[in-house]
């Protein structure tokens, strides 16, 4: 193969897996894919396959090696070679990098995103007194909520969850 | 047959690395206790998921210390096969949960008041660890700091709730206070492991963190209504390796699995 093709094979596969590892879903939040979620930092060519870049949401996240599988899967069943996969600690995951796409999705899932910049929010010195802005109901849409031990949307009754930021 | 313990040359890098992935370590199985135990649904949830960010911290501390003791310990033989006097976290952390009652497995009041104290002192180091020389040691801090943040809230919210409760969740603060503020000092006592983490850049001397942390403590009590007890000549060793009775039977059941099961695997 010439160089030039070359280039244009290499862009092609790491373009095919971008969308494979959009269909790749979060094992915890199943309505988001990967890509959604912010953890596929990047996807590079290697040899005849790709080399997959992935950086973990928390230290402790037990799905880890379970998405670590699904990605490896995924790309093989596609036919795009062989593929490794590196886990890259810094930059730290933040909760900044889920899509507007994954935001909705999470929203529609019951979930409330996470409000504001997790950059803005590891700013502010740490509460000891409790006083929180007002959560949007993921159903609703209602301000109108409060926190008991979760959520709770005081306009259509119903209790929520909410993705924090970090 | 079982497992030989493997034995770890203590330089100081290693010893300040074990330190706070002992800590780490031990706190997060002392949390792991809880599991199905706790008052509420949702403070079960939030400790062993508390517990489960401990262990992804420790696990990452102990796989670097294992790269920099030289030998190429992996982070479970470090975790498993080490004799008690290897391990290096504070005494805060072994120690139980506080007074068992029932079935549970201690005080909540106890547990969330060392969460309180262990995650602020943890916030602390880890925002000083985002700048260590050793890049790996800067980046799981990078992490693992926004992970404090969030334990020192939910803990600090509890304090307050309980300290500042009902007769009873007052009395029982109160008395895991008096127990508690005695293992305070081993937090921030710096020794020659310390100063040779200091001067290496690898991370701070250990007193250096004792002013923020009592500023913190300080507001906390305050909201919560509790008094900041005397300090007490009362000194604790544990992350000398000297360690209090209760460490064995964490080994014990921490160990179990790896030592008669040699190399047992999910």
């Amino acid at each position: 193969m010439n160089p030039a093709m070359r280039v244009t094979a290499d862009e092609e596969r790491v373009q095919r897996a971008w969308s494979v590892l959009g269909q790749v879903l979060d094992p915890e939040v199943p309505a988001l894919s990967v890509c959604d979620l912010g953890i596929v930092r990047d996807v590079r060519p290697q040899g005849d396959g790709v080399e997959v870049v992935l950086t973990p949401t928390y230290s402790g996240c037990p799905a880890t090696e379970v998405i670590e599988r699904s990605v490896v899967e995924a790309i093989e069943l596609a036919g795009l070679g062989p593929v490794t996969v590196t886990l890259q600690r810094a930059p730290a995951w933040t909760t900044d990098w889920i899509s507007d796409e994954g935001r909705r999705k999470l929203s529609d899932y019951g979930i409330a995103p996470p409000s504001g910049s997790a950059a803005a929010a590891a700013e502010q010195p740490i509460r000891i007194v409790r006083r929180e802005p007002a959560l949007e109901c993921p159903r609703c849409g209602s301000l109108n909520t409060e926190r008991l031990s979760v959520y709770r949307c005081i306009a259509c009754k119903e209790p929520f969850e909410y993705f924090k930021p970090i | 047959m079982t497992t030989p313990s493997i034995s770890v040359k203590q330089t100081p890098a290693v010893q300040y690395l074990l330190r706070i992935g002992d800590t780490a370590l031990i706190l997060g199985q002392r949390l792991g206790e809880w599991c199905g135990h706790a008052p509420v649904v949702e403070e079960d949830i939030a400790l062993t998921n508390m517990a489960l960010d401990l262990i992804g911290q420790s696990r990452a501390l102990l796989t670097r210390a294992g790269e920099l003791e030289g030998m190429h310990f992996h982070e479970d033989q470090l975790a498993f096969l080490r004799e008690e006097r290897d391990y290096r976290n504070v005494t805060m952390a072994e120690l139980p949960n506080g007074p068992r009652r029932g079935e549970r497995p201690g005080d909540f009041a106890f547990t969330t008041l060392r969460n309180a104290m262990l995650a602020t002192w943890f916030r602390l180091l880890w925002e000083k660890l985002r700048d260590s020389r050793d890049t790996e040691l800067a980046a799981i801090a990078g992490k693992a700091v926004k992970e404090a943040r969030y334990h020192q809230q939910h803990a600090a919210d509890w304090v307050v709730r309980l300290g500042d409760g009902t007769e009873e969740s007052t009395r029982r603060m109160r008395a895991a206070l008096a127990e508690l503020w005695r293992y305070a000092p081993e937090l921030f006592e710096s020794d020659a492991v310390d100063e040779a983490a200091a001067a290496a850049g690898l991370g701070p001397r250990w007193s250096d963190l004792r002013e923020p942390w009592l500023a913190d403590m300080r507001e906390l009590l305050a909201e919560a209504q509790l008094e900041v007890p005397a300090d007490s000549p009362f000194r604790s060793h544990a992350k000398q390796g000297v360690h209090t009775e209760h460490m064995g039977y964490i080994l014990a059941e921490l160990q179990y699995l790896q030592r008669a099961y040699p190399g047992g695997a999910w």
